[in-house]
């Protein structure tokens, strides 16, 4: 008995709806949020991200109704980002049902923000997400605003001084390899979480289960997340826990889920 | 029969609710005020952050410590605390100073350090596992946490997991169950425990 290795569908969601790009374009509706939800709560899924991609004015209401729909109905661990600038943000999204909350741009723009947000709120719900892609061999940089925007800020460097500042937890995305469907950049992995004692959540690449083992045990990472392999059906949550079993990865067994 | 769920401000009381009315509870009030806490039949205490932060929030409210004495050691109330919440039950927390807690189970919370290649926070699911007897059943339950409770008397020790070491996962004593894990984030096995508690008759 020991922590398990959790695994997570990400729900990028853009006008209501969950979508999913490749390298953060070209959206392909994937259903309703909160319809699919319930669906990975029923699968056993261990947490849900949900990532408000287009974090406009409008859409903040409607990711609030459907963050306060989820957790009327899920009992599980909600993780939601996107557009997060405020600590009214941040208090908007706890009492909708979140439990942690993802900052983003604003963390890169001022970086002191995720430290009065952890004592504001506790450590432990503030997760810093981080989006970097590879500029050189083992140098990878932070982009922001949906990767569109690059900062020349080492992501290595800003990860642990996330985490001195006070992220909970670090979600680290490879923009060379989300939507792509590749495998995690595992080097990128596995400098980011052997730089920090917080946890690091896997994202961005996964194409087979075999991404989600070795996201683990060559990444180090201690939480997986997936979006288009388990949206569109090609694997469920039942299926990642078996591989990752297989390869001798704690988690929580999928028979244990009811 | 009327759930009084403590707002002081520290916890995401939207999803206890929620999951105290899925788990049976005809009644849920969410309040921070003593007279509420005095006609409570049962009382959730949860908890969100840091120690220090919550049993301050908690005695700024006028008659709310108090009120909960009364409530837990003289009507024998059944008590839960979720988290920080079940942190708060000890003598003392240890997170950015010391801060005297409400002395309900002898012990102190302390920095986890767990050692190796484990992650402080403590984030994900860990295997529970119950002393008989206990309201605890075996199973897996979500955990939040960089701090723990070392229990002073192991007997009030409910459940353990393990994390570098064995951490306390739950005490139980008289009329008080505490969770470091949270109940209402633990789908069907938060929800079956806030069921037995919501049926215990200590």
């Amino acid at each position: 008995m020991t922590l398990a290795v959790r695994v997570i569908p990400c729900l990028d969601v853009a006008n209501g709806r969950v979508v999913k790009g490749v390298n953060f374009l070209g959206l392909r509706d994937a259903g309703d949020p909160v319809e699919a939800a319930a669906r990975y709560d029923a699968a056993g899924a261990d947490e849900l991200v949900f990532l408000d991609i287009t974090a406009s004015h409008e859409d903040r209401s409607t990711l609030l109704d459907i963050v306060s729909e989820t957790a009327a109905h899920c009992f599980m661990p909600l993780t939601v980002g996107g557009g997060v600038r405020t600590h009214a943000d941040v208090r908007a999204l706890l009492q909708a049902g979140a439990d942690k909350v993802s900052v983003n741009s604003a963390a890169v723009a001022r970086p002191e923000l995720v430290g009065e947000l952890a004592r504001t709120f506790g450590e432990q719900c503030i997760t810093v997400a981080i989006d970097a892609k590879a500029v050189a061999p083992e140098r990878w940089e932070i982009f922001t605003h949906g990767g569109r925007r690059e900062t020349g800020i080492d992501a290595i460097a800003f990860a642990r001084q996330m985490a001195e500042l006070g992220a909970g937890e670090i979600l680290l995305t490879s923009m060379d390899r989300d939507g792509t469907r590749s495998g995690y950049d595992l080097p990128l992995l596995r400098a980011v979480s052997s730089a920090v004692p917080v946890p690091v959540v896997a994202s961005g690449g996964v194409g087979g289960l075999d991404d989600l083992v070795a996201g683990v045990t060559q990444g180090g990472a201690s939480a997986v997340l997936a979006a288009s392999l388990f949206h569109f059906g090609e694997a469920s949550i039942a299926d990642a826990k078996h591989a990752l079993m297989a390869a001798h990865v704690a988690v929580r067994p999928p028979e244990t889920v009811a | 029969m009327a759930v009084a769920l403590i707002d002081y401000g520290a916890g995401n009381l939207r999803s206890a609710a929620n999951a105290l009315q899925a788990a049976g509870a005809e009644r849920v009030d969410v309040s921070n005020d003593p007279a509420v806490v005095r006609a409570a039949d049962r009382i959730v205490l949860p908890g969100v952050g840091a120690f220090g932060a919550c049993v301050s929030a908690l005695r700024a409210i006028d008659g709310l410590e108090e009120a909960l004495n009364e409530a837990v050691h003289q009507r024998a109330v059944p008590f839960l605390g979720i988290c920080v919440g079940m942190q708060l039950m000890s003598d003392e927390g240890h997170e950015f100073g010391v801060h005297r807690g409400l002395g309900w189970v002898q012990g102190s919370v302390r920095r986890m350090e767990p050692g190796g290649e484990l992650k402080i926070p403590q984030i994900g699911w860990n295997e529970v596992e119950p002393r008989a007897g206990s309201l605890i059943e075996p199973g897996y339950a979500y955990f939040v946490h960089s701090y723990a409770l070392q229990a002073a008397d192991p007997a009030d020790i409910a459940g353990t997991a393990s994390y570098g070491a064995p951490i306390v996962a739950a005490v139980q004593r008289a009329n008080m169950l505490g969770c470091q894990f949270h109940p209402e984030k633990s789908q069907g096995y938060g929800l079956r425990l806030l069921r037995r508690w919501l049926a215990w008759k200590p």
